[in-house]
């Protein structure tokens, strides 16, 4: 047990993994000689060489074109997409080749690649550098998606994720690449496509996942302060999403709220709020409220703070949820 | 200008560079390179005409690209591994597929007709030029492995303008990988003439990324081969990756849903017709006293029972049951899908008697 970076517990992740299987490979821009720009992959090139932790040129199909080659060989690669605005040109070769290659084949061919990509805003970035695009992958037949929220989870689930004989797509929250926390190496830890709850609560149930899993927290204490009771539940698997254990939360709560940074429609919380509905329509006291960043265009760094949700959105989609202010629904009928 | 150690009427070119590389071919090798363009042309056509009888939902003639198809594939060895098109009929035919397994996914039975381990050849790639980057990664792993293996791309001329295919010379040159890079240049890409994808020749191309190439006659099947076994040679000695531009023509439609007639004139056609890749070894081989009517009557008679079994196969695959169309999206247990399966189970059970 040692107290690690949400980073460095991904650096660690990957490093086991490397030592563990001679086929895992690390490949994408800038993760050899520099360590990443964010540093996750520092040191890994220096000790398992250059053929195993690969900078690539500068193409992002390549690297997923190129990936799924070394894995038909029989190895089981690691990319890194620099940024979460920069996958869409191995978008194609994604959504076309890599998600499909399996079923494709009838079976013979698995394609075990783990796909790291840095997630979301919050950081003051340039465009290109705060995308959520989340809901694109999920959307997509043959993947899984997995998003981490803190260092054992991020190291957990990474290397639940490069064991795994289907593709991943690993979200990596990048504003919390720095929060601490205890990480056991060792630790026999949930299944990846388990959901936890974060923190127990019995009058409203709050759905998220990622760097929005603190905020959420904190909601839930700044709630507890005024005597409202939030069960936080982070869903780490957004594909498939453990619906049992949101289910039975809200059957306990009869209330929904689903918080993400991404926009609003056809987010995860328009799924997430349409399957709850259907599985626990009875146990339901009021409309299930979303949280989300708006349909827009992501914001330049100084207006984003009125794009991603905060601890107050999220507590005013509490009080929308517990009846205390209009539900959107409501808002939505009057105009 | 292309290599050409085969001319139209069959008189044979010599060549010092090219020849010493198919020095080993005999009467009975070219005899048999002959004999598997014949065969392919005549699988060819049972394919298309199984189409136009209602039984393939659609199929990609492959009608004037034998000698680049088997030229090349017949180099490789065992081990080497293939990333093609859909129109590589005879690079399959070549690794040693089924022949039933030829026409499943054009039956639209599924999505892709075989094991590609069990002939070390993927299925076809429908998105154009997107193998070109898996024949590179392949290769990495190659090198990785410290194996003599090699992998090959075939793609064709309308790839050259995808943007997957520059980035797999870009890769494939950086890391000197072990990759041979097979673009039959069969002048059509549908409607789209050759010159709407380049104003240079391909081959060129690829000398802007490092990478040397070769232009050659591609219905001259020995100078395909020829071209083939210097790139597999450079690649298993540690060379990196080569560049083959095997000149042909796409005689037929794209795919039986195409109508060529509509941008293209009947004297092109006629003009490569004259340029035939059988016809052209047949007379070599006629002269050279090693091709007789009694080899040709046991070579058509060959074509005829390899049709046979394409037709007889081709009727006996069955429709997969409705719940495989849940099979394999996911290799482990996936909550979301088993779930639909078992949804949609109960559904069908509805209509049972």
């Amino acid at each position: 047990m040692s107290v690690l970076t949400l980073g460095k517990a991904l650096n660690r992740g990957l490093h086991r993994a490397l030592a563990d299987d001679p086929k895992v490979v690390v490949m994408g821009e800038d993760v050899g000689v520099l360590g990443g720009v964010y540093r996750i992959t520092d040191g890994l090139q220096a000790e398992f060489g250059a053929h195993r932790v690969v900078d690539t040129p500068l193409a992002e199909s390549a690297i997923l074109g190129t990936a799924i080659g070394l894995a038909f060989r029989g190895y089981r690669p690691v990319c890194e997409i620099q940024f979460d605005g920069f996958v869409y040109p191995a978008f194609d070769q994604i959504v076309s080749q890599l998600a499909r290659m399996h079923s494709r084949t009838r079976g013979a061919v698995t394609l075990p690649l783990t796909i790291r990509i840095p997630v979301g805003g919050g950081i003051g970035s340039a465009e290109h550098h705060s995308d959520s695009p989340e809901a694109l992958f999920v959307h997509t037949p043959g993947l899984r998606v997995v998003t981490a929220s803190t260092p054992q989870d991020a190291h957990t689930l990474l290397r639940q994720a490069i064991a795994c004989d289907d593709p991943v797509i690993f979200f990596e929250p990048k504003r919390r690449y720095h929060v601490k926390g205890e990480v056991d190496e060792e630790a026999v830890e949930l299944p990846m496509g388990s959901a936890r709850v974060a923190r127990a609560g019995d009058q409203v149930t709050l759905v998220t996942f990622g760097a929005l899993v603190p905020t959420a927290l904190d909601a839930a204490t700044a709630a507890a302060e005024e005597g409202v009771s939030i069960e936080v539940i982070d869903l780490r698997s957004l594909s498939p999403i453990d619906y049992d254990t949101v289910a039975a939360s809200v059957r306990r709560t009869g209330r929904l709220v689903v918080a993400h940074e991404a926009p609003f429609t056809a987010g995860l919380g328009a799924e997430i709020a349409a399957t709850i509905t259907e599985r626990c329509f009875n146990f339901l006291e009021a409309a299930p409220v979303r949280v989300t960043g708006h349909d827009i265009v992501y914001p330049p760094a100084r207006l984003e703070k009125h794009h991603v949700p905060d601890l107050d959105r999220i507590l005013y989609g509490v009080d929308q949820v517990l009846g205390r202010v209009p539900a959107p629904s409501a808002a939505a009928e009057r105009a | 200008m292309f290599v050409q150690l085969l001319a139209p009427d069959g008189a044979r070119v010599p060549s010092a560079e090219f020849d010493p590389h198919v020095a080993h071919l005999g009467g009975d090798e070219l005899l048999g390179l002959y004999r598997d363009m014949v065969v392919v042309r005549r699988l060819d056509a049972e394919a298309t005409a199984l189409q136009r009888q209602g039984e393939l939902a659609l199929w990609p003639p492959l009608l004037g690209q034998e000698a680049a198809q088997i030229g090349s594939a017949r180099m490789l060895r065992p081990g080497d591994f293939v990333f093609s098109s859909y129109r590589e009929h005879a690079v399959a035919y070549v690794r040693g597929v089924d022949l039933t397994d030829l026409v499943r996914v054009w039956r639209g039975t599924t999505a892709s007709g075989w094991d590609p381990f069990s002939i070390n050849m993927a299925t076809p790639q429908v998105i154009i030029g997107a193998q070109a980057l898996h024949a590179t990664g392949y290769a990495m792993g190659i090198r990785n492995d410290g194996s003599d293996d090699v992998a090959v791309a075939y793609f064709g001329d309308g790839a050259m303008s995808e943007g997957d295919v520059s980035e797999a010379m870009v890769f494939a040159a950086s890391f000197a990988v072990p990759v041979v890079f097979f673009c039959q240049n069969n002048h059509w890409a549908i409607s789209e003439p050759v010159r709407v994808q380049s104003r240079v020749d391909l081959a060129d191309r690829a000398t802007g990324f490092g990478i040397p190439s070769m232009r050659v006659d591609g219905n001259d099947v020995l100078a395909v081969a020829a071209a083939t076994a210097i790139a597999l040679e450079r690649a298993r000695a540690g060379g990196g990756p080569t560049f083959i531009e095997a000149v042909t023509y796409r005689m037929g439609p794209h795919t039986t849903a195409d109508d060529p007639t509509r941008y293209r004139d009947a004297d092109e056609l006629a003009q490569w017709q004259r340029r035939d890749p059988i016809s052209r070894l047949g007379e070599h081989l006629r002269a050279a006293g090693v091709l007789d009517t009694s080899a040709d009557e046991r070579i058509a008679a060959e074509s005829d029972a390899a049709a046979a079994e394409l037709r007889a196969g081709c009727l006996a695959i069955a429709d997969p049951p409705p719940l495989a169309v849940f099979d394999h999206v996911y290799a482990e247990p996936h909550a979301t899908v088993d779930r639909q399966r078992e949804d949609y189970a109960r559904y069908l059970d509805g209509f049972a008697e």
